[in-house]
């Protein structure tokens, strides 16, 4: 079994690598996104100094500090969601109320060092509260979206194409003749695709950090495990629409019903927060939420493994019912 | 080289290599297959032949194991079709389409990771002649290449039983003949071969039995030499018409005239022989032939165009 799945792994990746043109594509094509979207949203901070105020707006802990010009004071409730969005230095400073006020600064960010200077100077009593952590710019959001997307396009169209392409060719039905079965022949498929997204992904993981660099917090082998579940269980997707038509107009269709869908709701471009709640849920079905969710809580705030599990067991389960779906509905040849 | 078949010894060789009974194959719309039953007899050139829509491809296709019979069964010594069948069918289809980018040799190697036991890559590309064209995009073959690529890679697992479905069609003569040549030589290995052609020619230079087709049914089964035998028992002589004078048209024979040759249909030659003598006629373009498979297949099947 070892030996077929293996012979069948060997023709695909050589066929696949010999592409020059899709393998230059698959290559270039994330890699001038996340380019372009860099130019078009990471562009120069405001200057303006953004302070978290704990307990709203009515406060006044520091009257003189709260005086100055050119700080946006923004009231803000939970001390944990606050502390979150000063560790990505979404706010430069946060201030709470008392007599004297605690503060906390980050310590990574410039400018919390100005405006800590300019609360010291009017309230020298405030008690000093550190705290680390990189800026977040929206690039640093949108990459692990821009990594997703990638995958999704390439499992889902490259998986479903290639194996229409062997069934209308007549090549599916040849192999039928052989004593291959449609668990070797589609797990060959996975694995030769999967070994790709990896290197693919990987590619673009060092060349973008490179290039524009990006802020990750987390395990770079937790990120390697979940790239892994969720190319599997989208390639394992692409499998299903693929395991039984003949059209190229159908199963066109029917994977763009499915890229749509996913590419505005799994937040790849925004975040799905405050959205109603009917739309959380439904984007939640699509393995891409769980992966960007996943990679998005890794990268940004160094989530662990245990952190992150209730994804990756979704991608895992969605993996063996898709594939065993496909398995099932598997067509060697056109009726 | 191929290892030729051994023969069991407490088998015959006309022992059933593949037994088919009863096969039935129905679509919403038609019969393809309606009550087919023959055997295969280990070691022989097995030709299935009819006219288009005759139900061959079906039979062939139920026989390889890729098309599940409506009723009926295949079996292959003497068992169900199952896996030691698939190790040791070699199938070259009528059109097949490999994976793009690959070489002959690449193609050829691919599919011998898929049995467990066959020949060396290199031993089959020497059988089928390929040499030369072992590093050549699969893509970038002739029409002949291409099939002898096809022929190697049924060839791979050094198979005791060969399908080959119409695997001429379209080749040019030479193509065609240097391609019968390659599959004589795995014929002279005993090895059995099931072949399904349109080319009349092709089956009486290959087959030791043949079933004829038509509509689903068999019409004819046998050896070919017998086959003939048992429905031509007359011989055909023409003759140029310029050479045929009009006294010998009074002759007692079975004449037809055509445009510009005149055919004559008898049973005993040489009686019509002398007669054609007395008569005078000159027979330095006497064409004396025998009935040939093509005659019987027309005989048989009809000659009008199918749907």
């Amino acid at each position: 079994m070892i030996r077929r799945l293996l012979s069948v792994l060997h023709a695909r990746n050589l066929e696949f690598l010999r592409d020059r043109s899709t393998l230059a594509f698959t290559l270039l094509l994330p890699v001038m996104l996340v380019i372009g979207m860099g130019v078009v949203f990471g562009g120069p901070e405001r200057p303006l100094f953004k302070v978290g105020v704990l307990g709203g707006a009515q406060h006044r802990p520091a009257e003189a500090f709260l005086g100055e010009r050119y700080v946006e004071f923004v009231p803000m409730r939970e001390q944990a969601d606050a502390l979150h969005k000063l560790t990505h230095q979404q706010i430069d400073l946060l201030l709470a109320p008392g007599n004297p006020p605690d503060y906390w600064v980050n310590t990574d960010s410039p400018k919390g060092y100005v405006v800590e200077k300019l609360l010291l100077a009017a309230e020298p009593g405030a008690r000093r509260q550190p705290v680390s952590g990189a800026a977040l710019r929206y690039v640093d959001w949108l990459f692990p979206g821009i990594l997703g997307m990638n995958m999704m396009f390439s499992c889902l169209f490259g998986v479903g194409y290639v194996v229409l392409r062997y069934r209308k060719s007549g090549f599916l039905k040849r192999l039928h003749a052989t004593p291959l079965n449609a668990f070797e022949f589609l797990s060959a498929q996975v694995l030769s695709r999967l070994g790709l997204i990896v290197f693919v992904t990987a590619i673009l993981y060092v060349g973008i950090g490179a290039i524009i660099g990006f802020h990750n917090a987390g395990s770079v082998l937790l990120l390697t495990l979940l790239a892994v579940l969720g190319a599997l269980s989208m390639i394992a997707l692409g499998l299903t629409i693929a395991a039984r038509f003949s059209s190229e107009e159908l199963v066109g269709g029917i994977l763009n019903l499915l890229t749509w869908p996913m590419m505005l709701l799994s937040g790849i471009w925004f975040s799905l927060e405050g959205s109603p709640r009917w739309v959380q849920w439904v984007a939640h079905i699509f393995p891409l939420t769980h992966i960007l969710d996943a990679a998005r809580a890794v990268m940004l705030d160094g989530a662990s493994m245990a952190q992150i599990a209730p994804n990756l067991a979704f991608l895992a389960l969605t993996t063996l019912a898709f594939l065993a779906f496909g398995a099932w509905s598997f067509r060697w040849r056109i009726d | 080289m191929l290892a030729p078949e051994t023969v069991q010894p407490n088998r015959t060789v006309s022992t059933p290599i593949i037994e088919v009974r009863e096969l039935v194959k129905q679509y919403p719309a038609t019969t393809a297959v309606a009550g087919v039953s023959f055997s295969v007899p280990q070691g022989i050139c097995f030709g299935l032949l009819g006219p288009n829509g005759a139900g061959k491809t079906t039979t062939v296709e139920i026989m390889e194991g890729i098309l599940p019979p409506t009723s009926g069964e295949v079996r292959y010594r003497g068992e169900p079709l199952g896996p030691r069948f698939h190790e040791e069918a070699g199938i070259l289809f009528q059109k097949t389409a490999l994976q793009d980018f690959l070489t002959v040799r690449q193609c050829i190697a691919l599919f011998r990771g898929l049995y467990q036991r066959g020949l060396d890559v290199e031993e089959v590309i020497r059988l089928c002649a390929l040499e030369k064209l072992a590093e050549r995009d699969n893509r970038k073959l002739s029409g002949g290449q291409q099939q002898r690529l096809l022929l190697a890679i049924a060839l791979v697992n050094d198979p005791a039983v060969l399908f080959l479905d119409e695997p001429t069609t379209g080749l040019d003569p030479q193509a065609r003949r240097n391609f019968w040549e390659l599959v004589a030589s795995i014929k002279a290995q005993r090895k059995t071969i099931i072949l399904t052609t349109h080319y009349m020619e092709e089956a009486e230079l290959l087959c030791d039995e043949i079933v004829i087709l038509d509509r689903g049914r068999i019409v004819a089964q046998g050896p070919p030499r017998r086959l003939l035998h048992e429905r031509f028992a007359e011989v055909l002589l023409e003759l140029p018409r310029a050479d045929f004078p009009q006294r010998a048209r009074q002759l007692p024979l079975r004449i037809l005239e055509a445009s510009d040759r005149v055919e004559i249909t008898t049973h005993e030659l040489e009686t019509t022989l002398r007669m054609l003598l007395e008569a005078q006629v000159p027979l330095a373009n006497l064409r004396i032939r025998p009935a040939n498979l093509e005659d019987l297949f027309l005989e048989l099947t009809g000659t009008e165009l199918r749907p």
